[in-house]
């Protein structure tokens, strides 16, 4: 069954396809699995047992993509999926993922999906995950998704997930265990507006010797919408650690940012720095200086910020 | 091209400018005088970022008092800070873009990278860079420079440029200018304590107190400024050598 057009603009959003994708990928519309397709070295199973499919990759594939997106366009869907990925050691893959959703009715539409990532040796991810809504109708988007990350030795796991507009309500979870000379890099970004809600949460145990994270996240609250980050980084053995929260709070919004740092280990080393303010009034007035309007100039601020 | 007609200006309780009256038709003028005495001020108000609380700034015959910064800026009025602001995630390139950014008009990677390189700046290395705190004072300076050539404007206004730039940056912004004064289709308008910069100015206003003291050509002025102290050299060992070479 071809897309129609609210599908295909939902999933241009959010992986920046046109069409089905190519190669291994698992497509899921309105609560039911639309059609997948397994490769060579990336096997996609549906899981019996519950919601959800099981990727494996196998040990050695090198640059090879996986797009798993999510769409919603009906109105009054709640789904809770289970995905896992087993990466094979030494394997060298990109996996995109993604859910948009568009609500054009008056009832909740709910995504919550489990994305388990478990890495052997030496194998490397870059997860790219965005998350859009749309829709004029009175129902909610909501997104909750949860990620949890197991790196074995070497291993290293590059997020980048993204928020920008549309999404009611989220509760995003990151839980990470990492192992010896393990690395764990994520970058959020994340806009809320109107009187949306989002609250995201980091866990990070860094158990392995020289195991590393860097936890980044830019944020933008606008209209009366409000924020809460929440980043714990436990240091557990010799390591080292970072989160960062940078935030520009505008109009009636509101934020937290709550970092912690815990160490276990003489040798730990961790650091959490967190910022929230407004845009510089200098800054705008630089822009204004190069012809741009005040709307403008905070247009390219925030889309510099959030780049 | 630019007129100011009793224009007064106060923050609070505090007079900066008092009924300050000047013409800018010359291609290259410089504003002087000794620190806290408004020359900022003047910048501030020919840009819009200050209105004055009383008088009429006129450009191109066109009272421009009360219009905003961002019509000022597209009506030809480019204006270098003092010290430069960082923003978090725009590129050298970005800013370039926005600067050159004209009627929709789009400059290429090419074209923004000779403006880098004529203030001095490797263009492969910088034009990728983010304009933020990994940036010292002086790169900013030379970028903000840039900047303004890329806009390219009709009256260019340049609050102190040699503030934070050292020596050997501070030669080089010289020819930069000299080189700007042969190019300029319009004016340009210098705030500046230095000699050297003073030496290439068609015209020099010098401000005290908050109100004109003197205006002429350079050759009228700079040796009155040169007695009285206001104007310093770049530094006393090189002007020395300097006047030794010209005996």
């Amino acid at each position: 069954m071809p897309l129609d057009a609210i599908q295909r603009e939902l999933l241009n959003k959010i992986a920046d396809l046109h069409e089905v994708p190519q190669g291994a990928y698992s497509l899921r519309i309105n609560g039911q699995l639309h059609g997948k397709n397994s490769s060579e070295n990336i096997t996609i199973e549906k899981k019996t047992d519950k919601p959800g499919i099981d990727i494996y990759i196998k040990a050695g594939t090198k640059n090879e993509s996986v797009h798993i997106p999510v769409l919603l366009s009906q109105t009054g869907i709640t789904e809770l999926v289970y995905n896992d990925f087993h990466i094979g050691e030494d394997a060298d893959v990109t996996i995109v993922a993604g859910c948009g959703i568009h609500n054009g009715g008056s009832e909740k539409s709910e995504h919550s999906g489990i994305h388990s990532f478990f890495l052997e040796k030496n194998s490397k991810v870059k997860y790219v995950e965005k998350h859009y809504g749309s829709g004029d109708g009175s129902g909610e988007n909501v997104m909750n998704p949860t990620t949890y990350v197991e790196l074995a030795e070497g291993a290293t796991m590059e997020m980048e997930t993204a928020q920008i507009k549309g999404v009611d309500s989220t509760d995003r979870t990151t839980k990470a265990v990492l192992g010896d000379n393990a690395t764990l890099i994520v970058h959020e970004k994340l806009m809320t507006h109107g009187k949306q809600y989002a609250k995201t949460t980091f866990e990070v145990e860094l158990n392995g010797e020289n195991s590393g994270t860097h936890v980044v996240s830019r944020a933008v609250a606008r209209d009366n919408s409000h924020q809460v980050f929440l980043s714990n980084i436990h240091g557990n053995n010799r390591c080292s650690g970072h989160t960062e929260c940078d935030a520009i709070i505008m109009d009636d919004a509101s934020i937290s940012a709550i970092p912690e740092i815990s160490a276990k280990h003489i040798d730990a080393s961790l650091i959490h720095e967190a910022a929230i303010g407004k845009i510089a009034g200098e800054q705008l007035i630089k822009l204004m200086t190069l012809g741009l309007t005040e709307k403008e100039a905070e247009e390219q601020i925030i889309g510099g910020f959030l780049k | 091209m630019l007129e100011f007609r009793n224009v007064s200006y106060s923050a609070g309780d505090a007079d900066i400018l008092n009924n300050v009256s000047f013409t800018v038709d010359e291609r290259f003028v410089a504003v002087t005088g000794p620190n806290g005495s408004g020359k900022s001020t003047v910048a501030k108000l020919i840009s819009g970022i200050y209105t004055p609380t009383s008088g009429q700034i006129l450009f191109d015959g066109i009272d421009i008092t009360n219009m905003s910064i961002t019509d000022r800026a597209k009506s030809g009025i480019s204006f270098a800070f003092q010290q430069p602001v960082r923003f978090k995630g725009l590129t050298v390139k970005d800013l370039i873009s926005l600067a050159a950014s004209k009627d929709g008009k789009k400059i290429s990677a090419a074209e923004a990278c000779q403006y880098l390189s004529e203030v001095g700046l490797c263009a492969r290395e910088y034009i990728g860079r983010e304009i933020d705190a990994s940036l010292s004072g002086g790169e900013l300076k030379r970028i903000e420079i840039a900047m303004t050539m890329a806009r390219d404007g009709k009256l260019t206004v340049f609050d102190e440029p040699e503030a934070g730039i050292d020596l050997w940056s501070f030669n080089n912004l010289i020819s930069v200018f000299k080189k700007m004064y042969e190019k300029t289709h319009g004016s340009i308008i210098i705030i500046s304590h230095q000699e050297r910069i003073l030496e290439i100015a068609d015209k020099i206003i010098l401000i005290a107190d908050g109100e004109i003291a003197d205006v002429g050509s350079g050759d009228e002025i700079l040796p009155k400024l040169l007695k009285n102290g206001y104007a310093f050299g770049s530094c006393s060992r090189l002007s020395n050598g300097r006047r030794r070479e010209e005996k």
